[in-house]
């Protein structure tokens, strides 16, 4: 099957004008490749100016580039083809404030040649229908999320490209967006996502993708970028009251803190001896905690190694 | 074609909302009530019917009112979707950006349409009530109303046009204030100055008719005067239309909204947002 969205060594550089003189151009994206099957969840990681947003206006046909290829659902990027299969969720989406909810999603349904009585449906599956004939200027930014949300729900998109997509959400309507996602996942269409919240892309997304300076530096599952990244364990040793001394003495190379709290890191492979080390001094550990790599600390190593 | 409707009607929609089509009717049919009741006057010894004066006074009020109108509706059309970021969700839909002009415009023309309608029929009626020979008139008031529209349409293409060449809605207004100051009133000027100094000579003869069918409300203007045969109730510039044939005058009527939304799709596919 061929993959829904397909990028190949996409480069696009901005040439830089500050006023009316002329600075060296910015590589927003250089050399990137990515492909995207029909069904699977993405999410684009990154700082701001990593070139989340450049990549997804590109995909969406909206700025030219310089070099390489996108395919959209077989087509060019833009055009009348591709542009009836994929749906879109701008960041920090607007919407004319004269317009209600409603008469917005009738508008929008009637641009991609479906029938405007499903408006309310899906003001409904966003959770919209209290305030669907109010206008959009009296809508908080979550509320105009939903908004943003439901039109992309428009006529079974092929490719979901959403920027930002729950900034703006509350965690319980967070969920609920992500279970529309898979959703829409499970009957084939595919979604490219951009984050800051990494905790909430960990569980809902099949792959990671990480953007520094314009290159993708990192690109897997959690699973795989964590064996990848190979970062230290923590270990937190709470002494018994009066063994912080003797605790010290048996880790010379763990660091103490004034209560006694003992803080030991290791590689992977090197866990459990360590606990067994830990453990054969019995009564004289009060507590332990191990504290893997957070997802946090993942992206840093990633987007680091070869950004700014 | 859905597509071109479905966005009118979300465009009056926003219009009707923010008033501008109480704003443009109301200033239509005050100000051709004010010209009805001061033209009043001098009919009898003209020997033309009532509607006809009365439209030839209207004339030179659309000159001014129609531009004006057009261009305050068309300015934000473009910068005001890039301002409130609207613009790239909606040039990710698949509509074409000529179908989003072309709604637009619809939706703006049928405001014009509806104040001219409006406020020229409030005139006439005045000028019926006054003189039940004045029916006469009727085929020049509707003259009038058409014709205004086509003018309409050339500054709401020329207003879109600036409004996609502008990067903000406050340039954009900037931008038609000064297209409608020298399009319909420093032309003008200029040309009565030139006329002055020229003194019956080569110019007035020669490059007038020209300049006049060049400038799309001086042939709006002479349209409606020669078509209606009421020149000799018009003074100043609108005095040189006996020279110009009517299919010169209506061609230039008909053909400038035709450049001017052609202008105004190529300045618009020229942004990206």
């Amino acid at each position: 099957m061929t993959p829904t969205l397909t990028i190949s060594r996409l480069t696009k550089a901005f040439p830089g004008s500050a006023g009316r003189q002329r600075i060296q151009a910015v590589e927003a994206l250089k050399q990137v490749s990515l492909t995207l099957e029909a069904g699977k969840r993405a999410a684009l990681l990154g700082h701001n100016g990593a070139g989340k947003s450049t990549m997804m206006k590109i995909v969406l046909g909206l700025i030219p580039f310089d070099s390489g290829e996108v395919s959209v659902c077989g087509a060019h990027p833009g055009s009348p083809a591709a542009r009836t299969r994929v749906a879109y969720l701008p960041e920090n989406v607007a919407f004319h404030p004269a317009l209600t909810g409603e008469e917005q999603l009738r508008h929008y349904l009637s641009l991609r040649g479906e029938d405007p009585r499903q408006a309310m449906e899906l003001l409904a599956r966003v959770g919209l229908t209290p305030a669907a004939r109010r206008r959009i200027g009296t809508y908080s930014k979550g509320m105009r999320q939903r908004v943003g949300l439901a039109q992309t729900l428009i006529g079974r998109p092929r490719l979901l490209v959403l920027d930002e997509p729950t900034s703006g959400l509350d965690p319980v309507s967070r969920r609920d967006f992500y279970d529309l996602l898979d959703g829409l996942a499970a009957e084939g269409t595919a979604i490219l996502l951009s984050s800051h919240v990494l905790t909430e892309v960990e569980a809902r997304t099949d792959r990671i993708l990480i953007l520094s300076g314009g290159e993708l530096v990192a690109e897997g599952t959690l699973a795989d970028l964590r064996a990848r990244a190979a970062l230290p364990v923590s270990l937190l040793v709470r002494p018994a009251p009066g063994y912080a001394a003797r605790l010290a003495a048996a880790f010379p190379e763990g660091s103490q803190d004034g209560d006694g709290l003992l803080r030991l890191a290791c590689r992977q492979a090197e866990k459990l001896p360590l606990l067994a080390r830990i453990t054969m001094l019995g009564s004289a550990v009060a507590d332990l905690d191990v504290i893997p790599p957070s997802l946090e600390d993942i992206y840093s190593h990633f987007s680091r190694r070869d950004g700014q | 074609m859905s597509r071109i409707l479905a966005t009118a009607v979300c465009e009056f929609r926003i219009a009707l909302r923010n008033r501008w089509v109480s704003i443009a009717t109301g200033m239509m049919v005050l100000f051709a009530l004010v010209l009805a009741a001061a033209g009043s006057a001098p009919t009898g010894d003209v020997g033309v019917d009532r509607l006809s004066v009365t439209v030839a006074s209207l004339t030179s009020l659309a000159v001014y009112l129609v531009p004006l109108l057009a261009l305050l509706m068309s300015f934000d059309a473009v910068a005001g979707e890039v301002e409130r970021g609207t613009l790239p969700l909606l040039l990710t839909y698949p509509v074409s950006r000529l179908q989003i002009l072309l709604g637009k415009l619809l939706a703006h023309l049928a405001i014009l349409g509806l104040a001219a309608a409006l406020g020229y029929g409030a005139a006439a009626l005045v000028a019926v009530g006054s003189d039940p020979g004045a029916l006469k008139g009727l085929a020049s008031l509707w003259r009038l109303i058409w014709s205004s529209v086509l003018l309409g349409a050339t500054f709401l293409g020329a207003g879109y046009a600036l409004s996609s060449m502008a990067k903000r809605p406050s340039g954009a207004a900037g931008l038609a204030i000064a297209l409608w100051l020298v399009a319909v009133v420093l032309y003008d000027l200029a040309l009565l100055a030139l006329i002055v100094t020229d003194g019956g000579g080569a110019f007035t003869t020669q490059a007038l008719p020209v300049a006049l069918l060049a400038n799309p409300a001086d042939a709006f203007r002479v349209f409606n005067l020669s078509a209606a045969e009421a020149v000799a109730a018009a003074g100043g510039i609108g005095g040189a239309a006996g020279a110009i044939p009517l299919w010169q005058s209506a061609a230039s009527l008909l053909l400038w909204p035709l450049a001017a939304i052609a202008l105004a799709v190529a300045a618009f596919r020229k942004v990206t947002p």
